[in-house]
């Protein structure tokens, strides 16, 4: 657990995420049940809990991909609403990963890795290949720029996915259940990059069930049922003793095997 | 004899060619042909196979009998000349007073030569004629060019194409000099640049958040009012060139005109409309979707009557619409409805997660459909598109309805000529236009289908 304790003292005091009494509704039906969370830079948090508990939703309402009908969302100072300016300057701080890797089938790897510096951050495109190539080394496939994502490994992708949220050099990480649509054998490249990166101190949010990531690398891991934050603690003790009932069930359930 | 049955090969198998009606040009025959006719196994396959093989000899019978027909009358029994200027004699058997054998039935050639000029420009002037070659020519030069996939600045030369060019060709086929006041133009490019700083000052929400998702709108229609006066400003600016009124226009010069600008404005027009009828506001969304099922609901015939007949009645009097260009309008509209339906099946078939991608990166929504969600969406559906062209083309010639020669009026009109009456005057002209249009639309439908094999090759999953 070494490594885990270095990172430990790379959390800092400043507050990057600050959610209070975040409710929202799809229709009449309540998702996010009065949601609060602080998030401190250099963080990483991993959400867990059964399917359908609005974990997605949550990392979602983070960069305004969902909206929130009430509660505050503040990241890095800024606060979330219908100001697009704000959401802007929001979604250029937070990168996001997602479960089936959303990269673009028609542009090339370093294409896709290119195209928000280019035009979001209004860099050069030299500048933007080379800062591109950078990550795509970072992820260890920098051979590949030149393929079409549909050429590539599942597990190839969602490097690359990585690779391309790094590129607008965000100043924290949202990853929604990056490894579920992997197969076994590919999880592990993944999850390596996301440790390689919880090592150079990024911020992240991630939402998982590898509970091995997440006693090597969270500081705090979150539990959801319905809509709700019911159980909040270090790793070890989530692990080790939790309280809740409904997570006693849920971390039987999925470490039982 | 070995005690098991088992065996294993200790040497590699060898790697035999395939038998006869595997591969090759036999085993292709055997395959898509014979395969099905020489079964003789049981009755019912007899029976089969019987059926199989005269209907092939049938078929292959009446394709060659109607090519060979088309053939003789096109080409080997057809009058190809007329070097003594007889006219309508040289096509006449010796019954009909001509020297041609009687029975004879061939392509009457050189009437279509007589009235190529009229087919192909109507009554436009002789000698400004060159205006029209000019502006062919360079439109075929500058099409070729965006076309091959070699030239460079390929990008550059289609937004030229697409700005400069109708320009120019407007200017040069109709002299210019429109006689529109600049005043007013001024007035128009004015109000145009308002709109869009309207649309520019709303997208930064200072206006409102409703306001700043519908800037978009704002600086689409400020660009449009902009793009169209200024283009009015230099058409009404005199180049000393004989004024030449479309009413002088006709033939393929008419088709080409009506197609082309139906063709530019629909995928544009279609691309908007489609957008808007997805939209999240209501407004937007029911507005688009009217004016969509408006006109994709009445037929393109009453549209251009309405456009000829009924619209002078409700314009004030003293306003004075071209003929042309209120046909050119309704073509527009009316397949610019079809097209945002083309392209609205191709947003459809775009994964959700490709908006979202885009957003979370921080791409604007214009920026995210221009980058991601259109140059995907398009490619889906490239043959609908094509297809729309292709009708759009083809129905060009109704408008010979509103009183406009197309190169099917103007043949039409050709075959009335007295001077050439033959029996295989009308048949000559049509299989004439006919060709014409089949080259236009079967060139549009290889391109596409060119189009299609390249950006498969590119996303290959
Ligand atoms: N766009 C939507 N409209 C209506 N209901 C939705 C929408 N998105 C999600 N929901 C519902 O909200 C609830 C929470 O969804 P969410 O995707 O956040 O769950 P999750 O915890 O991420 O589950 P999973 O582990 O299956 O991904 C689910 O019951 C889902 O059906
Ligand atoms: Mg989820």
């Amino acid at each position: 657990m070494a490594a885990s304790t270095d990172n430990k003292m790379q959390v800092t005091n400043e507050v990057m995420i600050l959610m209070s009494q975040v409710n929202k509704w799809f229709g009449a039906f309540h998702v996010l049940r009065d949601i609060n969370l602080t998030v401190n830079k250099g963080e990483r948090i991993v959400i867990c809990g059964p399917s359908g508990s609005g974990k997605s939703t949550l990392i979602r309402c983070l960069n305004r991909l969902e909206e929130h009908q009430s509660g505050d969302i503040t990241v890095q100072g800024i606060t979330l609403n219908n100001d697009l300016k704000n959401i802007d300057e929001i979604r250029r701080e937070v990168g996001m990963v997602f479960q089936h890797f959303n990269l673009f089938p028609h542009l090339t790897i370093l294409e896709n890795c290119t195209l928000a510096p280019i035009w979001v951050r209004r860099m050069p495109k030299v500048d933007a290949e080379a800062l591109a190539m950078k990550y795509l080394e970072r992820v260890k496939i920098p051979e590949q720029a030149h393929k079409y994502p549909g050429q590539l490994s599942g597990g190839q992708q969602q490097r690359v996915a990585i690779a391309r949220s790094l590129c607008m050099e965000p100043q924290l990480m949202l990853f929604d259940e990056p490894t579920s649509a992997l197969d076994p054998e590919m999880i592990k490249e993944v999850l390596d990059t996301m440790v390689a990166l919880a090592e150079d101190g990024m911020s992240m949010i991630c939402v998982t069930h590898e509970m091995g990531f997440a006693r090597k690398v969270a500081n705090r891991v979150i539990f959801m049922d319905e809509g709700q934050i019911i159980e909040e603690k270090e790793p070890e003790a989530f692990f080790e003793n939790p309280e809740n009932e409904r997570t006693k069930l849920f971390l039987s359930q999925i470490l039982d095997h | 004899m070995t005690k098991s049955r088992k065996y294993v090969r200790l040497k590699d198998a060898p790697l035999l060619p395939p038998p006869a009606t595997e591969a090759g040009v036999t085993g292709w025959l055997w395959q898509n042909i014979f395969a099905s006719m020489t079964d003789f196994q049981s009755i019912g396959a007899c029976v089969r196979s019987l059926f199989m093989i005269f209907f092939s000899l049938l078929l292959v019978y009446v394709f060659v009998d109607q090519t060979f027909s088309l053939m003789d009358f096109a080409i080997f029994s057809a009058v190809w000349s007329d070097p003594e200027g007889l006219k309508r004699e040289a096509c006449w058997t010796l019954q009909q007073g001509g020297a041609l054998p009687d029975g004879w039935h061939g392509a009457c050639w050189p009437f279509v030569w007589a009235k190529q000029k009229f087919a192909w420009f109507g009554p436009y002037p002789s000698e400004e004629l060159w205006r029209v070659y000019l502006s062919f020519a360079i439109g075929i030069f500058g099409l070729i060019w965006v076309l091959v996939e070699r030239m460079p600045f390929r990008a550059q030369v289609g937004v030229l194409m697409l700005t400069i060019y109708p320009l120019f060709a407007f200017i040069l086929l109709t002299g210019g000099n429109s006689g529109a006041s600049f005043t007013g133009i001024g007035v128009w490019i004015i109000a145009g640049i308002a709109v869009i700083s309207v649309g520019r000052i709303g997208a930064t929400g200072y206006l409102g958040a409703v306001f700043s998702s519908v800037s978009g709108v704002f600086g689409i229609v400020g660009w449009g009012i902009v793009a169209l006066n200024v283009f009015r400003g230099v058409a009404a600016v005199d180049f000393n060139l004989t004024p030449v009124g479309t009413g002088d226009w006709g033939g393929l010069l008419i088709t080409l005109v009506v197609a082309l600008t139906g063709i530019v404005a629909s995928l544009p027009l279609g691309i908007v409309l489609a957008l808007g009828r997805r939209s999240k506001l209501p407004v937007i969304s029911i507005l688009c979707t009217i004016f969509i099922e408006f006109w994709r609901g009445v037929p393109l015939i009453t549209v251009l009557f309405m456009a000829s007949v009924m619209l002078p009645l409700f314009l004030p009097a003293g306003v004075n619409f071209d003929n042309l260009l209120r046909a050119l309008i309704g073509v527009m509209l009316f397949s610019a409805a079809y097209m945002a339906e083309v392209v609205r099946g191709g947003l459809q078939a775009i994964d959700k997660g490709q908006y979202e991608g885009a957003q979370a990166m921080g791409l604007s929504f214009w920026q995210s459909m221009r980058l991601i969600i259109l140059p995907q969406a398009l490619t889906h559906v490239i043959p609908g598109i094509v297809n729309t062209f292709i009708g759009l083309f083809k129905d060009t010639t109704l408008v010979s309805i509103v009183g406009i020669f197309d190169l099917l009026g103007a043949g039409q009109s050709a075959v009335a000529d007295a001077a050439w009456s033959t029996p295989v005057q009308a048949i000559t002209m049509y299989l004439y236009i006919g060709i014409i249009f089949f080259i236009f639309c079967f060139g549009m439908s290889r391109y596409s289908i060119f189009m299609e094999k390249k950006l498969s090759k590119s996303r290959r999953h």
